[in-house]
């Protein structure tokens, strides 16, 4: 579970508890930025994205101050609370802000390291992270979370698969259950959407021919919207984006939100496939 | 009471005025500002700037022991550049190129203007921002102040009094809150667009020492 209970109390004079207010979190955040500190702010996802956007968008994305956004619980981490709780429409939001980079790391060894990237990262940043345990994409902290460069997973010719934060994990799966078929895909975790990494979407588009973006997130605006900025004015090739729809989402367990708008293998396996013209095949 | 340009001779009420020239000619020659806001609270900033308050340095605007002034009620600019041009944080003649195109002299606070901290303009956002310094200060047991003005109108904005909360909470002694109490704007009469009154009541009851100062109120 997401909390900052055990910091607090290892490092009582690191701490500042700003109760429930968060315009007034990352303004205070930005204050101590300016005074040379490097503060990570900690609020759900879901509120530090919307209620205190002004203030991201002013007192750290414009005034370049050194905060940490840290937008725990995310997406859809309260699965059964509501939209009032889901953070669906933080990339877009964030990605449209000058000045401000925006990352969601796929496991626990992606936070370790982007955390310690962080503290030595001068600028303001939000990232997203989740709520509940998500089985893990790597092994080990061995690859380094570098900002603005997407990292291939698998690699593969026939269509690439490019995920960001939980659903890295799946699309990982989706391209185990793909290649079982005969279908290789290349498999992107797109960590980091700002600073972009531009010609990864490239080489994909130019290398493989097919593209499927799969991310936590409303369709407008997010992943997908990015990776087609690239595709269609660079190199168009055929993209399908698989998200949230534009809908207060369906409520349920994360898992079962998930499920019900295809963010899981099979979906993508089956969606691979029909784009390609190969759902016959079978290996 | 507190007179807020305590009289130094003439000084003051001379440099004040000299003020009022600079920024009417600035808006006169850009044809665009916050003229009302920014003669309001001329006096404020003189007695800050010229008064032996504010421990800036011109020539190092960096300086880290500096007090540190937030402009909250950013859209009134125009003081707070001619005053930083008179001083000497960036030359005069650059007053000139406020409002045009590429100018760094915008119509909001920038920090890319030599003695300008934070960017401001969006209302409500400078004392949460004071607060952070504030505390900074205090963790680094550092001995500069923070000075934060605001605007009158400026305190229906509900993140006023979360961070009014907060550095009460904190004992902030090193911030200093100032409001612009001229009663206006630009809707019309602050009390009809928004009831503040009683507004030292309100900031007594969060915890500050407040002080009412002729023509406007400052708080610490």
């Amino acid at each position: 579970m997401a909390s900052a209970t055990a910091f607090a109390k290892a490092f009582p004079k690191q701490f500042v508890e700003v109760g429930i207010a968060e315009q007034n979190i990352v303004g205070i955040a930005a204050g101590l930025a300016a005074s040379g500190k490097t503060p990570f702010v900690m609020s759900p996802a879901c509120f530090l994205s919307m209620r205190s956007i002004e203030q991201i968008k002013v007192d750290v994305a414009y005034s370049k101050t050194n905060v940490k956004l840290i937008g725990i619980s995310g997406g859809v981490s309260y699965g059964a609370l509501g939209m009032s709780h889901h953070s669906l429409q933080d990339i877009a939001v964030a990605r449209a802000i000058p000045g401000l980079d925006v990352a969601l790391p796929a496991d626990e060894h992606d936070v370790r390291n982007l955390i310690r990237t962080l503290a030595d990262f001068e600028g303001g940043d939000y990232i997203r992270i989740g709520r509940n345990p998500v089985p893990t994409v790597y092994e080990s902290d061995e690859t380094p979370f570098e900002f603005g460069k997407a990292v291939t997973l698998v690699d593969g010719g026939d269509a690439t698969l490019i995920g960001t934060g939980e659903t890295v994990r799946i699309v990982l799966d989706a391209a185990s259950i793909l290649a079982r078929d005969g279908v290789r895909c290349r498999v992107l975790n797109m960590h980091t959407i700002k600073p972009w990494d531009e010609e990864a979407v490239l080489k994909a588009a130019n290398e493989t021919g097919y593209i499927i973006t799969v991310e936590e997130h409303i369709i407008r605006g997010g992943l997908g919207a990015a990776v087609a900025e690239v595709v269609v004015q660079r190199c168009p090739v055929p993209m399908k984006i698989i998200g949230i729809r534009d809908e207060p989402a369906v409520t349920g367990s994360p898992s079962e939100i998930f499920q019900h708008y295809g963010l899981s293998a099979e979906n993508i396996r089956d969606v691979t496939k029909s784009m390609l013209g190969r759902e016959g095949d079978i290996a | 009471m507190v007179d807020a340009v305590p009289p130094k001779g003439d000084f003051l009420r001379r440099k004040a005025s000299q003020i009022r020239m600079d920024l009417l000619q600035m808006i006169y020659h850009a044809k665009a500002g916050h003229t009302g806001s920014s003669l309001s609270d001329t006096d404020i900033l003189t007695a800050l700037y010229y008064g032996g308050v504010l421990r800036v340095q011109a020539n190092n605007p960096k300086w880290p022991l500096r007090d540190r002034f937030i402009r909250s009620k950013g859209h009134a600019v125009e003081a707070f550049y001619c005053i930083l041009a008179d001083l000497g944080f960036f030359p005069k003649c650059e007053l000139e190129t406020y409002s045009q195109y590429g100018s760094r002299l915008i119509g909001h606070p920038n920090n890319k203007v030599p003695g300008v901290d934070m960017n401001t303009g969006a209302l409500g956002h400078g004392l949460s921002v004071g607060v952070g310094i504030a505390l900074s200060a205090k963790l680094d047991a550092n001995a500069f102040r923070v000075f934060v003005l605001m605007g009158d109108g400026e305190q229906a904005e509900g993140s006023v009094w979360e961070a009014a909360m907060a550095a009460a909470h904190y004992r902030l002694d090193n911030l200093i809150g100032i409001i612009d109490w001229n009663g206006l704007q630009i809707s019309g009469r602050t009390d009809e667009v928004m009831r503040t009154d009683p507004l030292d009541g309100k900031w007594r009851s969060f915890g500050w020492h407040v002080e009412l100062a002729m023509g406007t109120t400052s708080m610490k």
